[in-house]
């Protein structure tokens, strides 16, 4: 009961830190789909410029750990360039380079699976570029892309955790800060380990209603059936497994 | 001139055994995320223990690797040593991955090789020791193997518990004569060096394996 109470007391703590969290997913994930966007639709391009910089991209951040990118951005860059950025916006921008690398490949592929007589009939309707890629190519690999992209913002906000090492107050920063202040472990981190958890299962919730819509535009029928309940399972049967990391 | 070469030389060997260590843990690591992953895939079959086990496995897997490292060692006995922890961490949490990659792979095995086992009467260790299993790892090859590297980009985390593995050396020798840059950097292509060749090889697999 005691570990209870302790908890409930510590709860408004529990949520600042929570909230912190929240703000690193969202900012990062905005971050990586707009870099995953652009580096995954240069690397469709007809020329070898736009796609050997997208390669490039993809192999640097994707080969490097978040955490170790963000200690290089935190420690690093401020004695390489004098300039020292907020540890909030370093880890920002660890997370958003490193998950949009992931991102950009996911990107390339749903694009390049775009059946070709799509991309002949824009051609033969005369559409521009723009016009093909916003009207026709990108809706529907759209909704490929996001069943991945919901694999990716899991991870993305798993690893925004590694933030307080860089000193972010975030929920981990909470948990170990309650932990040295009062000796409770077990209660600190099994609170943050359940607010994870509980963050996880709203942004999978999200990502769910994000898909389904996507498949209702393009007129298909969302594998996992319809109404309310249905979100509870897992929708994409043909989701390839291991495609996140 | 802010890069000393010289140094970035003499601090090899430090970086270097600390890559030797991220390696060992990496390898071990995956060895028991490779079978305790396809152990659970086939519990996972067990009607109520399956859902429970489903369920922790989903928690495990949505919640950072970092706090499950940090809280694990700090219930751990003090004998246990740091790298211990790590393993073991490290090994239960991408075993809760490599389940989903197993099971997605069991469920590609189709019905008619079930029913085949069973009219032929097999006992079950042959069931699914020769007809399913060699069937469904064989496609998720590929797939088990983008966890090796996820696994070895995850390594940096054992920093938060003190192991001795590659970017906490390059804190230790990088914060000790004030050379950051030239440590973090370094560590930065130490990493590309080992994922970049082997992202090369898992893309050999996929073509070997994935098409079957």
């Amino acid at each position: 009961m005691e570990q209870i109470e302790f908890l409930i007391e510590r709860l408004p703590r529990f949520l600042d830190g929570a909230w912190v969290t929240v703000q690193l997913t969202l900012g990062g994930s905005a971050l990586a789909f707009v870099l995953a966007m652009v580096f995954g639709i240069m690397g469709t391009a007809g020329h070898w410029l736009p796609r050997a910089v997208s390669t490039v991209y993809v192999e640097v951040f994707r080969g490097i750990a978040a955490l170790v990118l963000m200690f290089w951005m935190a420690y690093a860059l401020p004695v390489a360039t004098g300039f020292q950025l907020d540890d909030m916006f370093a880890a920002i921008l660890a997370l958003g380079l490193n998950v949009g690398a992931y991102g950009a490949e996911v990107v390339r592929s749903a694009i390049n699976a775009v059946p070709r007589a799509q991309v002949e009939a824009t051609v033969a309707l005369n559409l521009s570029w723009f016009q093909r890629m916003r009207l026709v190519v990108v809706p529907q690999a759209w909704a490929q892309m996001l069943p991945t992209f919901g694999n990716l913002v899991i991870e993305l906000m798993k690893a925004t955790a590694v933030a307080y090492l860089i000193g972010v107050a975030d929920l981990a920063a909470v948990a170990q800060q309650l932990r040295e202040a009062t000796g409770e472990t077990v209660v600190a981190y099994s609170g943050a380990l359940v607010l994870y958890y509980l963050i996880a299962q709203v942004l999978i919730l999200g990502m769910r209603l994000l898909e389904r819509r996507a498949n209702r535009k393009l007129g298909r029928v969302t594998p996992g059936g319809g109404g309310p309940l249905s979100l509870l399972r897992p929708p994409s049967v043909g989701t390839r497994v291991g495609v996140a990391k | 001139m802010f890069w000393d070469f010289e140094w970035t030389f003499q601090i090899m060997p430090d970086l270097l055994s600390g890559l030797w260590a991220t390696v060992q843990i990496t390898v071990i690591a995956y060895l028991m995320a490779l079978a305790l992953g396809l152990a659970i895939a086939i519990v996972r079959r067990v009607p109520i223990i399956g859902s429970l086990l489903h369920f922790v496995m989903e928690f495990i897997r949505t919640t950072p690797l970092i706090i499950q490292l940090v809280f694990v060692f700090l219930l751990a006995p003090s004998t246990v040593s740091g790298m211990t922890v790590g393993i073991l961490v490290l090994g239960v949490h991408y075993s809760s991955y490599t389940a989903e990659v197993y099971r997605s792979g069991i469920e590609g095995v189709s019905k008619g090789q079930w029913e085949a086992a069973r009219a032929l009467s097999l006992p079950t260790t042959r069931t699914w020791g020769a007809i399913v299993l060699p069937q469904a790892i064989r496609k998720v090859i590929p797939a088990l193997g983008n966890y090796l590297i996820a696994m070895f980009k995850d390594t940096p985390l054992l920093f938060a518990i003190g192991v001795a593995e590659l970017l906490t050396e390059a804190q230790r020798v990088g914060s000790a004569d004030f050379r950051i840059v030239e440590a973090f950097t370094v560590v930065g292509f130490l990493f590309l060096l080992v994922s970049i060749p082997s992202a090369i090889v898992i893309r050999r697999l996929e073509k070997r394996y994935a098409a079957v």
